[in-house]
């Protein structure tokens, strides 16, 4: 009896992915779905915060695609072991602080070992040749196989044509001539192949997956790290880097200004950790402070969260600041408007 | 008799909610049964299609008066 080969697909959510483990499906081969969550993906994460977006239809994508394919997915938690790959990457960054070739170097090496350990013979991922500038060329396909240890037990069922036949290949797990030859940036030839599959709804995101690529979140992380003696990072940073607004007024600390009532609710759940203001005296956000706040610019930071309430149009406020461990104390400070906050102070 | 589990995922952002389920239903044995609390409206969703695609029962989810998201799973040997 013919023993039943089985692989390991990296689902993103996207359509690549789904049309990767679609295809080998299509050959008998059992599938397995597996997500990793860094930290950094977008993924519904300022939809949840965010008051106006709760109203949407909000859903994991990679959850959605293994249940248009029927199957299992295991989502890994990876935010741990992730650091290294940020703080550290062997090829550099892209555009932004995106290591996309050491990620999915990585990616690809978690598959490998999950692989091994669940007895699963081959792991398949979307990648198309010529498809990312930084991560999916034809010749960083060979070094994220041979990095992360794959090897030739690495599957690209999109563009399997134009590279070297793999193990699954060559043992006949799967038939090469039922495979693609998918290269470039057009989107057409997995729009078709979806059509073929049935699939007629798929994600596209238009500003990708990962936080690292955005350009506005590059900015906050990097000033982040220039302002901390480590580049260490926990999970709650790379989440607050998602909310609100963030002003620096001096070096020391900066503000994080919620813009709205979901952002409002979400911060409160940190505000036992951070020295915290509001105003009092009228309608307004809640800011929490990063960093160290001198009792010499307590006076600054409040007349700065009265720029962005009610208070802004007044001559005075009160503003309620706290300092955890410390009774809450009420300032009463000149407000500002809008042109009295440098464009500088924005990150 | 089943084994009841609590799985306390309040404050967590999907796809947490769904990764701490998945975390202690790899340590339970079939029939037991575990509440997942959340409180990201997104684990309504995402906590009902990952049992699907896991095969595991999903016995009820709803949300108290406190906002907090109750999700009953039984554990199933899928």
């Amino acid at each position: 009896m013919t023993k039943q080969r089985k692989a390991i697909a990296l689902i993103s959510g996207g359509l690549d992915s789904m049309l990767a483990a679609r295809a080998v499906m299509e050959q008998g081969i059992r599938v397995e779905g597996i997500n990793f969550f860094t930290g950094f993906c977008v993924e519904g994460h300022t939809h949840a915060i965010r008051k106006q977006d709760q109203r949407k239809q909000k859903r994991n994508s990679a959850l959605w695609v293994a249940e248009q394919l029927d199957i299992p997915l295991h989502i890994v938690d990876i935010v741990e072991d992730y650091k290294d790959v940020l703080l550290n990457p062997r090829h550099g960054y892209g555009a932004n602080l995106n290591p996309c070739l050491d990620c999915k170097v990585f990616m690809v090496d978690r598959a490998r070992q999950w692989a091994e350990e669940h007895d699963f013979d081959f792991i398949v991922t979307g990648e198309v040749v010529g498809q990312r500038p930084k991560s999916q060329r034809k010749e960083t396909m060979p070094l994220i196989a041979a990095e992360s240890g794959a090897d030739d037990r690495l599957l690209r069922p999109l563009c399997a044509k134009l590279l070297p036949p793999t193990l699954a290949e060559r043992e006949g797990w799967v038939d090469r001539q039922r495979l693609y030859d998918f290269s470039g940036r057009s989107r057409k030839p997995q729009m078709a192949l979806a059509a073929e599959f049935g699939f007629d709804e798929y994600s596209q995101p238009a500003g990708g997956c990962c936080f690292l690529t955005d350009a506005n979140y590059a900015v906050k992380l990097q000033d982040m790290w220039d302002h901390r003696p480590s580049r260490d990072y926990e999970l709650d940073d790379i989440m607050l880097l998602k909310v609100g607004r963030h002003l620096r007024p001096k070096p020391g600390f900066k503000l994080i200004v919620s813009r709205e009532e979901g952002e409002n609710n979400f911060l409160m759940g940190y505000r036992k950790q951070f020295v915290h203001l509001f105003c009092t005296s009228h309608p307004g956000p809640l800011v929490l402070v990063d960093g160290e706040l001198p009792r010499e610019d307590e006076e600054l930071a409040a007349r700065i969260v009265t720029r962005f309430g009610k208070s802004r149009d007044t001559a005075r406020a009160e503003v309620e600041l706290v300092r955890p461990g410390e009774p809450p104390r009420l300032l009463n400070v000149a407000s500002m408007c809008a042109a009295d906050v440098p464009q500088s102070w924005y990150l | 008799m089943a084994d009841e589990k609590i799985v306390d995922a309040r404050r967590l952002l999907c796809p947490m909610p769904v990764i701490r389920l998945q975390q202690t239903i790899a340590r339970l044995a079939p029939g037991d049964e575990v509440d997942l609390l959340s409180t990201d409206p997104g684990s309504r969703r995402d906590v009902p299609a990952w049992c699907r695609v896991h095969g595991h029962e999903l016995l009820s989810c709803e949300e108290r008066e406190d906002g907090v998201i109750v999700t009953r799973v039984r554990v199933t040997d899928r």
